[in-house]
């Protein structure tokens, strides 16, 4: 290994992406716009459910529990309708979501001590959004119930929820942290998977491949500036998670960065490999995508829980690097990990990146055909 | 670099490039067949052929590029089978393509392969002013290579390539897209390295500058079918005469020719008719002409020139 070839094969490269502004976008703006698109668009919290009412009661009490749904915040109430055919036409076309339908004898019966029921009917086409709102919903009308004064409520078991690590329960606490894997993930492999397949492309490979380079001295050069740039990339990403989001950094910003290093480590040397595989940009870039983006967006633990899944697809789980990394990020952010609690995943990660910088040298020929 | 240092210190006709049986197939298609060569220490070789002919498979092999079906050899001492990586320590290379990063400046590219041929300390500064003026580009160092010029980029890959002093340099069609000015210059500065003991392999498929060459290869399908000096070579493999034909009507006279049996070729804007006896066959054209109602300006006896060598072995074979 000689350190001056690296050197100009790093400082090359870097020269290359300064001055293409592909590259640029690709390595400095496509973060933050994924993590905006992400950051936005990804949440499961429930709120500003479009709500209409069809009082028949009309009474204060009636009127109090409608109140208490649109102070919770989780409802609109964008009509009041006058029949149960009404409540079918704002739920099939006008767009309500739920529809509360209050009896006549409501209040009566309330006071009386009687059962007294409401009718909600709710949208169950988006089944998790549905399951929600019901939640948000009794929760609602206990607090309305209370404050009306009539105290129905006495179970005989009194449970008292008390949620860690995310007291509000934010979804968006929970999911943007692990959104710097899944954006890394992509960023790290797209990255890598053009730069050995462009030099292929544009014929200077067969000028490298005369010289006395060698594979690991190429791969190490063009992995570096890639590296800082993945670097850079996390810091930001960092910042709009915290700055923006409002998402707590709990734990250790060092421990975070030699982490996302370590992950960086694997995703750039993932796509080196299937740039050395494929030898075409085109091909190289969709291979990247595919083999990185989508088994760390759906089995990582990003979106859905590895808990839930059926076991042999959980098997599956601990072959993706980016369901340590994801762990490790929810760790880090809302649970203060410490570098001792993460042993594990920072040795498979640095596993991982190991093995694949390995296979791409191995698999790195100095030969046109 | 010990062989580096062996064959510099070895006779001046020692040979630094020889091949038996070199032999190179893509499925069924045998791109190289079985060739035999060997370039002599500080001449400059010319590998002729037509495209496809197996010019590049031949140079990548020996550049240890490609890996050869069958057959043996060495470069610069080094076997092409199992030191191909010693091999590229002590040759430059010009592939076919213009093989710079046209992104980076002539500086820019310049520095990297110092970089990458671990050119250092003062050598390196020295080598850069060196690859600048012979490229004549010295004023021009801060340009993007891209932006230049094809004959100025064809002399700065040139550069590149030796930036480390090659005992041997393997230049493939190093002049083509380029214009015949630049083509001079870029001859000389082959000369030149030649002169200082540097062996220069070259293709090209442009018959004028093969005359440039110490000696010759020409590889058809595969398989060389003539080799020698330019000069033996005509003589050699030309046992036919040339009689040049100078007439108004090129095109017409070509197919009048052609229909008499004669075997005839456009040469520029006259005409080669190839013959066993120059004396016996020139009243037969002059006949076959005036029959047709063409009046020729000149018809007379030429040297062959190695295109009309080439093309006579290559119907040949």
């Amino acid at each position: 290994m000689n350190l001056n070839r690296i050197k100009a094969i790093a400082w090359k490269e870097l020269i290359q992406i300064k001055r293409d502004p592909l590259s640029l976008a690709l390595a400095f703006l496509m973060p933050v716009i994924l993590l905006f698109i992400f950051g936005y668009a990804i949440t499961v919290d429930v709120d500003r459910l479009k709500t209409v009412v069809y009082d028949r009661d009309m009474s204060s009490l009636s009127r109090e529990i409608v109140r208490g749904l649109r102070e919770s915040g989780y409802f609109t109430i964008v009509g009041y309708v006058d029949g149960p055919a009404a409540i079918d036409r704002a739920i099939d076309g006008s767009g309500a979501r739920v529809a509360i339908s209050i009896p006549e004898d409501f209040s009566k019966n309330a006071r009386m001590g009687r059962q007294a029921g409401i009718q909600v009917i709710v949208d169950g086409s988006d089944s998790n959004t549905a399951t929600i709102a019901l939640g948000y919903l009794n929760a609602a009308m206990e607090m309305a119930a209370k404050r009306a004064g009539l105290g129905t409520i006495s179970p005989p078991i009194d449970v008292r929820l008390r949620v860690w690590y995310n007291p509000e329960l934010r979804s968006r606490n929970f999911i943007v942290p692990g959104l710097i894997a899944i954006i890394m993930t992509i960023i790290a492999a797209l990255l890598t998977s053009l730069t050995i397949a462009r030099e292929w492309e544009r014929g200077t490979m067969e000028q490298l491949i005369s010289t006395p380079l060698k594979p690991p001295e190429l791969i190490i050069g063009k992995l570096i500036p890639y590296f800082v740039i993945g670097v850079i990339d996390t810091v930001m990403s960092i910042i709009i998670v915290v700055a923006l989001f409002g998402v707590p950094l709990k734990g250790s910003v060092v421990l975070l960065l030699f982490i996302s290093s370590l992950f960086l480590f694997g995703g750039l040397s993932l796509g080196i490999l299937i740039s050395i595989l494929t030898k075409s940009q085109l091909a190289a870039s969709q291979a990247a995508v595919i083999s990185s983006y989508l088994p760390a967006l759906l089995m990582s633990g990003f979106m859905f829980s590895i808990p839930n899944m059926p076991v042999p697809l959980q098997a599956i789980t601990y072959l993706i690097p980016a369901r340590y990394f994801v762990s490790s990020l929810k760790g880090i952010f809302l649970k203060a990990n410490t570098a001792d609690m993460l042993l594990t995943e920072m040795g498979l990660l640095a596993l991982f990146g190991l093995i694949v910088f390995t296979v791409a040298v191995k698999k790195f020929k100095k030969r046109v055909a | 670099m010990t062989g580096l240092n062996n064959s510099r210190a070895a006779s001046p006709d020692a040979i630094t490039v020889t091949v038996a049986g070199l032999t190179r197939a893509f499925g069924d298609f045998r791109a190289v067949d079985g060739i035999d060569l060997s370039v002599l220490k500080g001449e400059v070789f010319g590998f002729l052929g037509p495209n496809g002919a197996g010019k590049s498979t031949t140079i990548r092999m020996l550049c240890g590029l490609l890996l050869p079906s069958a057959g043996s050899g060495t470069v610069g001492g080094f076997d092409i089978m199992t030191q191909t990586e010693e091999i590229k320590k002590n040759i430059g290379y010009m592939s076919q393509r213009f093989s710079l990063y046209d992104d980076l400046t002539v500086e820019e590219n310049i520095d990297f392969f110092s970089g990458i041929y671990g050119v250092s300390g003062d050598k390196r500064e020295e080598r850069k002013e060196w690859v600048l003026s012979m490229a004549g580009i010295a004023g021009r160092r801060k340009v993007i290579t891209r932006t230049m010029a094809s004959g100025f980029k064809q002399r700065l890959a040139l550069g590149c390539a030796v930036i480390h002093e090659p005992s041997i340099i393997f230049l493939d069609e190093p002049t083509s897209g380029v214009d015949p000015i630049s083509r001079r210059r870029f001859w000389d500065l082959i000369y030149e390295m030649s002169s200082r003991g540097t062996t220069v392999f070259v293709t090209t498929h442009y018959l004028d500058e093969a005359e440039y060459c110490d000696r010759l290869a020409l590889i058809y399908r595969g398989k060389i079918i003539a080799e020698g000096r330019p000069g033996t070579m005509k003589k050699e493999y030309m046992a036919k005469e040339v009689i040049e034909v100078a007439v108004g009507n090129v095109v017409e006279a070509l197919e009048v020719l052609g229909r008499e049996g004669f075997d005839v070729a456009l040469f520029g804007n006259v005409i080669h008719a190839t013959v066993d006896g120059a004396a016996s066959a020139q009243p037969g054209i002059q006949k076959a002409l005036e029959g047709a109602g063409i009046t020729s300006t000149s018809i007379r006896t030429v040297r062959p020139s190695l295109e009309d060598v080439f093309v006579s072995l290559i119907e040949v074979s």
